[in-house]
């Protein structure tokens, strides 16, 4: 039971309010003769789901929920992560019947709204990248890499050329290395240089007839544009490599600079990022990717195309890598992301700009207290680092985000780019009114004077959050990863 | 004007680019080389404010023909369950809704808890002793398993695919399966189930046997004579299995499988033409430090409360990289969420009796509908029939008769084109099932 006063209420686990024999769900029961199942194929003991009525259950989830941080409940500078508001009218539109209960094995012509919108929204997606050919296909923004990959595979393969490694930078997220492993290349790290920028004349060394191509997010994971992004493109060009543009960081550049016109070849999305479908404390995404000609054969099966007036799924794509999810994509993502640019329209450039904007006016109101590694302006994010604190007071960037929580405020991205030791990587997005800005710049700041005069606050943070620190280590080497029934019997019954 | 999804007024700008000491937003782009620089405006469709925005798009959408708007029969892999109120209250919970995956669980005991619930009630649906967080949907998750099957299974690169499962999980697993260094195998079946000697035969040197139950033709396969097959064999067995059917259905975890997938869609999603749903992927224990994406587990705070936390993460590629078991980021958690949201709602008993429904108007569909029942197996939730006519016309004709009577085999399997598979859940009644059966008879005759 809860303590009188206590701030956060006990959140027992659904298992602990079941009770036999109580139940919210009463199916239909059709008045049909049941046919028997052969031995074997019949379940022998029930599922142990939750047994709760509606009250308890709807109890449980908001309970959960109290728990939870989200954007809707405050500032959420995650770097990386682009945690900006999510409009709530595309949660409507999404709903729409016409939407929500439109099976994917509808024939064409009876989803040609829907289909209609998946060709606009490629339309759309393929002007911001400045490349002519979209896929809506991947899943999220891994799905995009690894589909990029397999048609970096497909090219080369169509070409004859036999070419084995994928070069990624040393500030890379770690999709692209894991994604260079599942699609079968192999791995070619290429440093950064001392303004943030690849390393040329490192790369010129790693670049030949091996390469298949390169994976950059640009602006990078430092938060800076590559300024000598025409050369590396160049590099690999001549090589008769491909580039790979990881949409990570899209947020900064949308209407001032497309993938397609840096050179990059194949680029993906992230709608879940960039065009504000929600997180949804993991998912869903969406992973588009857009192309050049040259590689839209091998784009998944199957796409959206147009036909005089009329829209369908064209499965007939004998080049193609083939299917990478099911259907043509996370369909309900997309009414969120079309919703989301049509209410920007051609003045979407300011999205990226108010974006760049916030994490400039940051930058400059927290480099003095915090340590800057690469003294620049940034786009979208930026990264401090702080090794300062730590060599000064013995706290951590982890003190940090901990202590953030105790202001009401989600920490930013912590410890990556890997390059910077210490790091706060942080995004604040172009949702965020100023004063939130300066909440922020005003917790920064006061956490570090904090670490000087009572690092214990940082030490022991947070305070006020329904747990303390967590022994992650015990979680690792127990792995409890489901309840444990057994353990807990007086709770699910005599039997 | 500013889209209002902007916050900051002309003066906040002002006082900004002062503080920044720059003179413009321009002059902040200054990195960006002018040779790569857009000096055009973006050429995208005029802005439309939100009442606009929503008429606009409810246009489109009423030119879509939903599942409430026609009797619809439709399954093949996404099926037109009830979805309950609770599972609103999930979804439409801001702080589920915005959050982010849960890297800072001091700000997320909430979602975390709720993954750790639905990771138990996969397993307990799947005699599992561990499932992921979510995968993207039921055909990546296959694919995510293939991976596992490869390094949990040394010196056996074969892939062993049932011709019953699902064609879009077989695509997907061969989309995949080059960059594994992986070589795909199908059996065909017999009469609409998979023969367990044919699976001996080819598991005698394979990684794993991938089959569905019931399988994508709607039969029951003698699923228990599959896994043992392929494990006497030396292969993993690994089941696609619907969630809605294992209130009835054996797990797979009692009949030898190691690991059983599917997609989660049926309990608690939305048709939504394809998308977003969820796939679930759980093992047994032996697998737990080789599985695909995000994994919750238990453990206590510095008082010893009870707290959640994402763990195991050496599996995963923000850690280990190259090395990752998967490059899985984003899942599909808030629909993971829907799901445990609604199977709670059902109860063991729930659970039950929607597996019955679904399977006694299945029965029930097999004897009033006019037409040949295409394979003799026992049927679960659908069933195909024989047409005289192709099934692609009888969909057609049926269809300007208001019923969608179901998917047109012959758009995936060969010599099936005179293959009718009718789908039938909790939600469709007696009197439906009379209707689609007097529609067939018209449109057939």
């Amino acid at each position: 039971m809860t303590a009188p006063g206590s701030a956060w209420p006990d959140a027992p686990l659904l298992f602990e309010r079941s009770r036999p024999g109580r139940r919210a769900g009463r199916p239909p029961r059709p008045d049909l003769p049941l046919p028997d199942l052969p031995d074997g194929l019949r379940r022998a003991r029930p599922p142990r789901l939750p047994e709760l009525s509606e009250p308890e259950l709807v109890r449980h989830f908001t309970t959960l929920a109290d728990r939870t941080f989200g954007v809707d409940t405050g500032f959420y500078p995650l770097g990386s992560c682009t945690m900006k508001h999510n409009p709530r009218v595309h949660e409507r539109l999404a709903g729409l019947p016409g939407f929500r209960d439109l099976h994917p094995h509808q024939e064409d012509e009876a989803a040609q709204g829907a289909l209609e919108l998946m060709f606009r929204l490629q339309e759309m997606l393929a002007e911001v990248a400045g490349l002519p050919a979209v896929t809506l296909q991947p899943a999220a923004g891994s799905q995009g890499e690894l589909t990029g990959l397999m048609l970096m595979r497909a090219y080369f393969a169509d070409r004859g050329e036999e070419r084995d490694t994928i070069i990624t930078p040393d500030t890379a997220h770690g999709t692209n290395p894991a994604s260079v492993t599942m699609a079968g290349y192999k791995l070619e790290k290429v440093a950064t240089d001392a303004r943030g920028n690849l390393d040329l004349d490192d790369l010129r060394g790693k670049v030949n007839e091996r390469t298949a191509g390169l994976m950059l997010t640009n602006p990078s994971t430092l938060g800076l544009f590559d300024e000598g992004i025409e050369e590396v493109a160049r590099i690999f060009h001549e090589a008769g490599a491909l580039l790979y543009y990881d949409g990570a960081n899209l947020n900064a550049v949308v209407g001032i600079s497309r993938p397609g016109d840096m050179g990059f070849d194949i680029v993906h999305y992230n709608l879940h990022k960039t065009f504000s479908q929600p997180h949804g404390g993991g998912g869903p995404g969406g992973g588009p990717v857009a192309v050049r000609e040259t590689i839209e054969p091998f784009l998944p099966s199957p796409t959206v195309v147009r036909e005089g007036v009329a829209y369908r799924l064209d499965h007939d794509r004998p080049k193609s890598i083939g299917r990478v999810r099911g259907f043509a994509g996370p369909f309900g993502v997309f009414v969120r992301s079309y919703a989301f640019m049509r209410a920007y329209g051609p003045e979407l450039k300011e999205m990226s700009e108010v974006a760049v904007l916030n994490a400039n006016y940051l930058l400059a109101r927290l480099k003095d207290v915090y340590d800057l590694p690469y003294d620049r302006l940034c786009t979208h994010e930026f990264v401090l680092s702080a090794r300062n604190l730590k060599r000064g007071h013995g706290v951590t960037a982890l003190d940090v985000a901990k202590r953030l929580m105790d202001y009401g405020i989600h920490p930013p991205t912590i410890y990556f780019p890997l390059v910077v030791p210490e790091a706060l990587m942080i995004e604040p997005t172009e949702t965020e009114p100023k004063e939130r800005l300066d909440d922020f710049v005003d917790a920064m700041r006061a956490i570090a004077e904090e670490a000087a005069t009572s690092p214990e606050l940082l030490l022991e943070a947070p305070h006020g959050r329904p747990v303390r620190r967590l022994d992650e280590v015990r979680a690792a080497k127990q792995a409890v990863v489901r309840y444990l029934f057994e353990e807990h019997p007086a709770l699910v019954g005599a039997d | 004007m500013s889209c209002g999804y902007l916050s900051l007024t002309d003066a906040d700008r002002e006082e900004m680019l002062a503080a920044i000491g720059v003179s413009s937003v321009d002059e902040l782009f200054e990195q960006v080389p002018p040779g790569v620089r857009l000096d055009r405006a973006l050429d995208l469709p005029p802005a439309l404010g939100e009442a606009d925005l929503v008429r606009h798009v409810e246009e489109l959408a009423s030119r879509n023909v939903h599942t409430g708007a026609e009797l619809s029969f439709l399954g093949a892999g996404i099926y037109d369950h009830y979805v309950p109120s609770v599972a609103d209250v999930v979804l439409s919970r801001g702080e589920f809704l915005t959050a982010y995956t849960p890297y800072q669980p001091e700000m997320s005991q909430g979602v975390l808890q709720a993954i750790f619930e639905y990771q138990t009630v996969i397993c307990e649906l799947t005699g599992m002793d561990v499932a992921n967080a979510s995968g993207y949907d039921g055909c990546t998750v296959a694919a995510d398993a293939c991976f596992v099957v490869k390094h949990a299974v040394p010196g056996r690169s074969k892939i062993v695919l049932a011709e019953t499962l699902s064609p879009q999980v077989r695509q997907v697993v061969k989309t995949y399966a080059p960059g594994f260094g992986l070589e795909v195998v199908e059996v065909p079946h017999d009469g609409g189930t998979t023969d367990p000697e044919r699976i001996a035969e080819a598991a005698a040197d394979a990684a794993a046997v991938l089959f569905q139950q019931p399988n994508f033709l709607g039969c029951l396969e003698p699923a228990p004579e599959l896994a043992h097959a392929a494990a006497d064999a030396g292969a993993l067995a690994i089941a696609h299995v619907d969630p809605m059917t294992l209130g009835v259905l054996e797990a797979p975890g009692e009949y030898g499988c190691s690991i059983a997938l599917g997609e989660g869609q049926a309990a608690g999603n939305w048709p939504s033409y394809g998308g977003p749903h969820y796939g679930f992927l759980a093992a047994k224990s032996d697998f737990v430090r080789r599985m695909p994406g995000r994994i919750v587990g238990e453990t206590v705070d510095l008082d010893g409360r009870r707290a959640f936390v994402l763990t195991l993460q050496t599996r995963e590629q923000h850690i280990r990289r190259e090395k990752a078991t998967s490059n899985i980021t984003t899942n599909q958690t808030l629909l993971a969420l829907a799901g445990l949201a609604t199977l709670s709602w059902l109860g063991p008993d729930g659970l039950r009796e929607v597996g019955e429904a679904c399977l006694a108007l299945t029965h029930y569909a097999r004897e009033q509908v006019a037409l040949e029942p295409a394979f003799e197996a026992l049927s679960f939730k659908e069933v195909a029939f024989r047409t005289p006519i192709p099934a692609r016309e009888v969909v057609r004709r049926a269809r300007e008769r208001g019923v969608h009577p179901g998917y047109a085999l012959g758009r995936d399997y060969e010599g099936m084109d005179d293959v009718l598979l009718v789908a039938l859940t909790e939600k469709r009644t007696v009197e439906d099932v009379d209707r689609l059966a007097e529609v067939l008879a018209e449109v057939c005759s």
